[in-house]
């Protein structure tokens, strides 16, 4: 019984813009959802034209190219149930079309869509409109067609509807409580999966030391910049020949470019403020507090620090406090104690006959 | 009626009436007055160019979301509530009639509400033998005593209303727990006016958009007396879920009047207040416009199984402290036994003769209309009292003789449960068919608000059975709706 009266603090606020728990939490995943489909595509469509490249692996090779890809996007269990071999063909359907994994680019948005219909009263027409096209579109048999037709054009039109999605909240949506979490569900994303592009080096990049400097590698470096959008813009940084260390550099420090692991936490600090109306600096809990080390840590360590202790290891550490911010996220603002009907009505029961 | 002869030979062309009332032709062939810009409009219309619009219209639907989910599998299907592009009209005069008859209708029935749950003089003055009432399913004896705020108890009502072969707009049931439908009106308006804006223009209609704000005053005018007058009151809307066929409707209407749309597990009450739980703690409710019947909004009171409800509910609104729309225990006078007593409750009430008139019915319970209905049960609709969607009924003229023969032993058995009607022929409108523009039978909900006034939005739902010569137009049933415009002037 005792657990019934640990409920959140009762306000007075008598306003339209307070915003249910529920409502944050799918604003929240849906726009989680549907940047994460984003880069699903992005990382398949680069990796099937390297593989263009690279006709002529064999069957271990095409394992250590598509398995790394596979952790960092999906669940591999769930990929050796349904299939022996981790080549081009089963990789891509599975992170594609298979419904039975649920960070496939199909799950993605079957799931954000969902959620956008829990809270369709909340976001705009426009923004409805956008992620249930490409909910009817990839329903359709048309999906399936373009699939076949040319698998770089489907993973455009993926994109496509992401940024459209994306554009339109940013135009159309009311600069309230809920574009926060919409924000800080799009950069926790971005960040976490930026750091898993980056570690796809470590797991598969070098097979052998011999490899090291040579075409394969610098073609994955290359794939790595294309998986993280960032090839152009790393390209105006440095006008030079990609140099592994600077990769890594820019994708983890770069203050600009809006996909840096740097960059994301920024914009999720200026979020978490936003809600909190604490000071800059300031923060309420432990993993806000973590977080915000993290944050600083980017402004005084270097990439040579990085790469001293080891990137894997640093990327880790990143994508720890990144899913301890989500879990704290989760429980200040969206997590109410479950109700215990028959606690709830037994305890109602006795009030009532208190009344009577 | 025989060929028309057009000047231009398409839409309209093969176009029959056969023994029905017509909405768009006389009896002799001749277009209606307040029809003839549309049948101009058909006639100068290409069926390619009315296919277009019909694909254009079904598309942007279903690209909206305009649609309902249907339950065949596991996984729920998405249909848009097929939208038939050729409207209704209905001649300013004839609205203004079926308006007061409506108004009436709705006050009777609410003076009847607040009777039953009070001193119940209508059973005492033996207007209504009291068995009817105090055995009802949805009378709730919980409630005897309970004043509701301003005396209302029916904010919403959709009345069902049909024609017959002369004509005569007749009430067919009245729906006053939470009838749905008013967003389709609003869609297929919005949806209407691209098709064909410059008939519309032309047509001189009025307008259907207020409904959303007109709801929300009701909504704000029954807030608790508690919370005062200067208070804005926090209101919601209740959805039992995603997962609901009227979730569109729900979301569709809390767009409409910007307020939260909130399920059971939203809410939560705290010494006989609602709450709703918010991302800064828990927030005060003091109006909720549910969409959830009776039975399943308070575990603690009726079902207890129910999930979709919030426990201690009833409690605060007992304790005055939170408004409900409509109220609980209006299902008592939408059960279609007392639906047979409403021309004598208006009557009663009002001192009126009913303007608009029920359809024929005979009382199962009744010895004499027992034996009548016993004997002609091939000849009559059955229906029982308190079934809605078109289900639990028997169509007998074009029924299997098993279900005649079942329904036969249902009503031996449980005579309160069922009334009899003579079948009404509907009456038939143009709608789009796969070979161009046949006669399909139409009904006709219009929606009626009560606030501080009553107000009948102008139009309504008009559905139609698209299946040839089915007289059922619900939507689970292969029913799909029209625009329905009132005009401005009668032509």
């Amino acid at each position: 019984m005792s657990d019934l009266f640990q409920q959140k603090p009762i306000t007075t606020r008598r306003d339209h813009m307070v915003m249910l728990s529920r409502v944050a939490n799918s604003l929240y995943w849906m726009s989680r959802y549907i940047e994460r489909s984003e880069n699903v595509a992005r990382l398949l469509d680069v990796n099937l034209q390297l593989m263009l490249d690279f006709a002529d692996f064999n069957d271990q090779q095409l394992k250590e190219h598509w398995l790394p890809i596979l952790c960092s996007a999906g669940d591999e269990k769930t990929f050796f149930k349904l299939y022996d071999r981790a080549n081009s063909e089963n990789v891509t359907e599975f992170l594609t079309f298979r419904e039975e994994n649920p960070n496939s680019i199909i799950s993605c948005l079957f799931t954000a869509r969902e959620n956008a219909r829990q809270v369709r009263d909340q976001i705009s027409l426009e923004m409805f409109e956008a992620i249930n096209e490409c909910y009817l579109f990839l329903k359709s048999k048309n999906a399936h067609e373009v699939w076949k037709f040319g698998a770089h054009d489907f993973f455009e039109q993926i994109k496509k509807y992401s940024h459209l999605f994306q554009g339109l909240t940013d135009s159309t949506f009311l600069r309230t409580e809920g574009y926060e979490f919409i924000n800080l569900g799009k950069f926790l994303e971005r960040a976490d999966k930026t750091t898993r592009i980056l570690d796809l080096k470590y797991h598969i990049l070098l097979p052998s030391v011999a490899d090291v400097g040579g075409a394969v590698d610098a073609a994955q470096w290359q794939a790595i910049l294309r998986s993280a959008s960032a090839l152009e813009a790393y390209r105006r940084f440095h006008v030079e020949d990609i140099i592994p260390n600077k990769v890594a550099e820019f994708l983890i420090f770069s203050t600009t470019f809006p996909r840096s692991i740097r960059y994301c936490l920024q914009r999720i600090d200026a979020e978490l403020h936003r809600l909190s109306g604490k000071e800059r600096r300031e923060y309420r809990s432990q993993e806000e507090r973590d977080f915000g080390k993290l944050l600083s840590d980017l402004n005084f360590i270097t990439i040579e620090q990085i790469l001293d202790t080891g990137l894997h290891q640093f990327l880790q550490g990143v994508q720890k406090t990144l899913d301890q911010l989500d879990d704290h996220i989760y429980q200040e603002f969206m997590y109410h104690p479950p109700v215990d009907t028959e606690a709830e009505i037994f305890l109602q029961q006795q009030q009532m006959q208190q009344q009577q | 009626m025989g060929d028309i002869s057009h000047p231009h030979p398409m839409l309209l062309d093969q176009y029959k009436t056969e023994d029905f009332f017509d909405e768009m032709f006389t009896e002799d062939g001749g277009i209606r007055p307040h029809y003839q810009k549309i049948a101009d409009c058909l006639r100068s219309l290409d069926p390619a160019e009315h296919r277009g619009k019909q694909t254009a219209v079904d598309l942007a639907f279903m690209r909206s979301g305009v649609t309902f989910t249907v339950y065949n599998d596991d996984q729920g299907t998405e249909r848009i509530f097929p939208f038939d592009l050729v409207p209704r009209v209905i001649p300013n005069n004839e609205w203004e009639k079926m308006e007061r008859g409506l108004i009436q209708r709705i006050t009777a029935l609410n003076l009847f509400l607040h009777d039953i749950y009070h001193d119940q003089k209508i059973l005492k003055d033996r207007i209504i033998p009291p068995h009817y009432i105090l055995g009802a399913k949805h009378f709730r004896r919980e409630f005897m005593g309970f004043n509701v705020p301003k005396d209302i108890y029916i904010h919403i009502c959709g009345t069902d209303l049909i024609r017959d072969r002369q004509g005569n707009y007749l009430v067919l049931e009245d729906n006053l727990r939470c009838p749905s439908g008013a967003s389709y009106m609003l869609e297929n308006r919005a949806a209407l006016k691209r098709a064909f804006p410059a008939l519309y223009r032309s047509a001189r209609v009025q307008q259907v958009d207020g409904y959303g704000a007109e709801l929300r005053k009701v909504l704000q005018y029954v807030s608790p007396p508690s919370l005062g007058s200067t208070t804005q009151p926090n209101v919601v809307l209740l959805t039992p879920g995603v997962f609901n066929s009227a979730y569109f409707e729900h979301a569709f209407l809390a767009r409409q009047m910007g307020i939260p749309i909130v399920e059971g597990r939203d809410l939560v009450v705290r010494d006989a207040r609602v709450y709703m739980r918010t991302t800064t703690g828990l927030v005060p409710v003091d109006v909720i416009y549910r969409r959830i019947d009776d039975d399943f909004l308070d575990p603690t009171i009726f079902r207890p199984d129910s999930l979709l409800g919030v426990p201690g509910l009833v409690h605060a609104y007992r304790s005055g402290n939170v408004s409900l729309a409509n109220s609980i225990g209006t299902g008592v006078a939408d059960d279609k036994v007392v639906y047979y007593f409403v021309p004598k409750i208006i009557k009663y009430y009002l001192g009126e003769e009913p303007i608009l008139q029920n359809v024929d019915t005979f009382l199962a319970s009744e010895a004499d209309d027992r034996a009548y209905i016993l004997e002609n049960m091939e000849k009559l609709v059955v229906k029982s009292a308190n079934e809605a969607g078109g289900y639990g009924m028997l169509m007998g003229p074009w029924a299997p003789k098993a279900e005649v023969d079942s329904f036969r032993e249902q009503v031996r058995a449980n005579p309160r449960n069922f009334i009899a009607q003579h079948p009404i022929s509907l009456s038939r409108h143009p709608t789009s068919c796969e070979d161009g523009l046949e006669g399909r039978h139409v009904d006709l909900r219009p929606y009626i608000l009560y606030g501080e006034k009553i107000t009948v939005t102008p139009g309504g739902l008009t559905r139609v059975a698209l299946r040839k010569g089915s007289l059922v137009v619900n939507s689970s049933q292969g029913g799909g709706s029209k625009d329905t415009w009132v005009l401005q002037g009668d032509s």
